[in-house]
């Protein structure tokens, strides 16, 4: 894999570069750090498991690879006993694989709890400077306290499905804050107004404007709607400064993902706890 | 650490998962990452699945008996997309003197009925350390 076909975003040499990216951390920096940085937008889709995340991103990505280049990233748990996984989001994405223009990638959750990967910030980075301008990430079917993906994304959509319980469920904190759409799936089947009543009433009542979209991702009603809302948000996102916030939040989180994936490794060579903090006091003092 | 990642499929029109989920299932529990891909994939498919997620292996699940000419053009495509230097592994209902031919045309091995899951997973390992 050469820089050049990864600046052409050759679609081989950016999959084994993915690769790279997941099995190596210090190969990964100096990987990203050989390409120039690009504007890129990370749109975020959570919600609960089962809620339609991958049938959504089906139709979304589509439409987002009509406007620019689109990658997905599509998160799946891994086993916390075995460490491997059944990455299955992929089966929902026929139409996206189809289209021939969609990077769609799975990733396992390694480890990670917050519903992201590991490397997810190196991952999407890696994309962007390989030409993906849109590169949406699917995090792990989600329960109430997941909320990572709003650090890593400039704006996020949470995916929510009748069935998911009484409003009690939908004052707790967490995970009905992160949305900054809020996309009412399986509209066709029962509860799905009330559902997408009650959390207009709590929105309302925190006094947070969000749209909310009643979908259906098997037939792909109200997605162009979805699609239309998403572009409309992260446009007045930019014009108030707040992708720049988000851009520079990533660049934060990924420094500090890979300070701690250096420790993590010094610390399993043997270094010891005393030492390491030695050396930052050490480093502290000098400024 | 590199993860081992196999993709796994169903090729053409065979309805029959069930094999296909449980072997998925043991090599998770082998500590791999299984990409499933499900029913009703074309080779064409398949080759831009294992592409795009970079698969250490390609695992086919095939009992409809059109095994030859979907690993002919399985093969041909990977050729074409530059990934022939992955091993292709199937699995299913292949008559026994179909197994040799599917070895010279390229398959790197054929599971037949009765294979342990002990077996395939260590093959599957051999075959990564392998490449």
């Amino acid at each position: 894999m050469n820089r050049k076909d990864l600046l052409r975003g050759d679609e081989l040499s950016v999959s084994k570069a993915l690769t790279v990216i997941e099995s190596d951390r210090v190969a990964a920096r100096s990987l990203i750090e050989s390409l120039p940085e690009r504007e890129y937008y990370v749109i975020g889709i959570t919600g609960s498991s089962g809620a339609g995340k991958s049938t959504l991103v089906n139709w979304l990505s589509v439409s987002f690879s009509d406007a620019s280049r689109t990658a997905v990233l599509a998160i799946d748990p891994s086993s916390p006993f075995k460490g491997g996984a059944f990455l299955g989001d992929r089966i929902r994405m026929s139409r996206a694989t189809r289209s021939g223009k969609i990077l769609i990638r799975s990733m396992a959750s390694r480890g990670m709890v917050g519903g992201l990967s590991p490397s997810i910030f190196d991952a999407v980075e890696l994309l962007g400077r390989c030409g993906y301008y849109y590169i949406i990430v699917e995090t792990v079917g989600i329960g109430q306290a997941e909320t990572d993906i709003v650090n890593l994304s400039d704006v996020v959509v949470l995916v929510l499905a009748p069935g998911i319980g009484d409003d009690i469920q939908i004052m707790k904190a967490g995970i009905m804050e992160i949305g900054d759409i809020y996309a009412v799936n399986k509209m066709d089947t029962n509860g799905a107004d009330q559902l997408a009543n009650r959390i207009r009433s709590v929105l309302d009542f925190v006094g947070v404007k969000r749209e909310i979209v009643k979908t259906n991702s098997l037939t792909g009603a109200n997605v162009d709607s979805l699609f239309q809302l998403m572009i409309k948000e992260l446009d007045k996102r930019e014009k108030r400064g707040k992708i720049e916030e988000s851009r520079q939040r990533r660049r934060e989180i990924a420094e500090l993902n890979t300070a701690f994936s250096a420790l993590k490794e010094a610390h399993s060579r043997g270094v010891k706890l005393e030492a390491i903090m030695e050396c930052i006091n050490r480093l502290r003092e000098d400024g | 650490m590199k993860k081992t990642r196999i993709v796994l499929a169903k090729p053409g029109l065979d309805g029959h998962d069930r094999g296909a989920k449980i072997v998925a299932m043991a090599l998770r529990d082998a500590g791999m990452e299984v990409i499933y891909t499900g029913l009703r994939q074309s080779p064409s498919d398949i080759v831009n699945t294992a592409l795009q997620e970079d698969a250490d292996v390609i695992g086919l699940s095939i009992l409809s008996g059109a095994h030859m000419r979907i690993c002919d053009r399985l093969l041909e495509l990977m050729n074409e997309r530059g990934i022939a230097d992955k091993p292709v592994v199937v699995g299913g209902i292949i008559p026994h003197d179909d197994i040799e031919i599917l070895k010279k045309k390229g398959i790197a091995e054929v599971f037949g009925p009765g294979t342990s899951l002990k077996q395939l997973e260590q093959r599957i390992k051999e075959l990564v350390e392998k490449k």
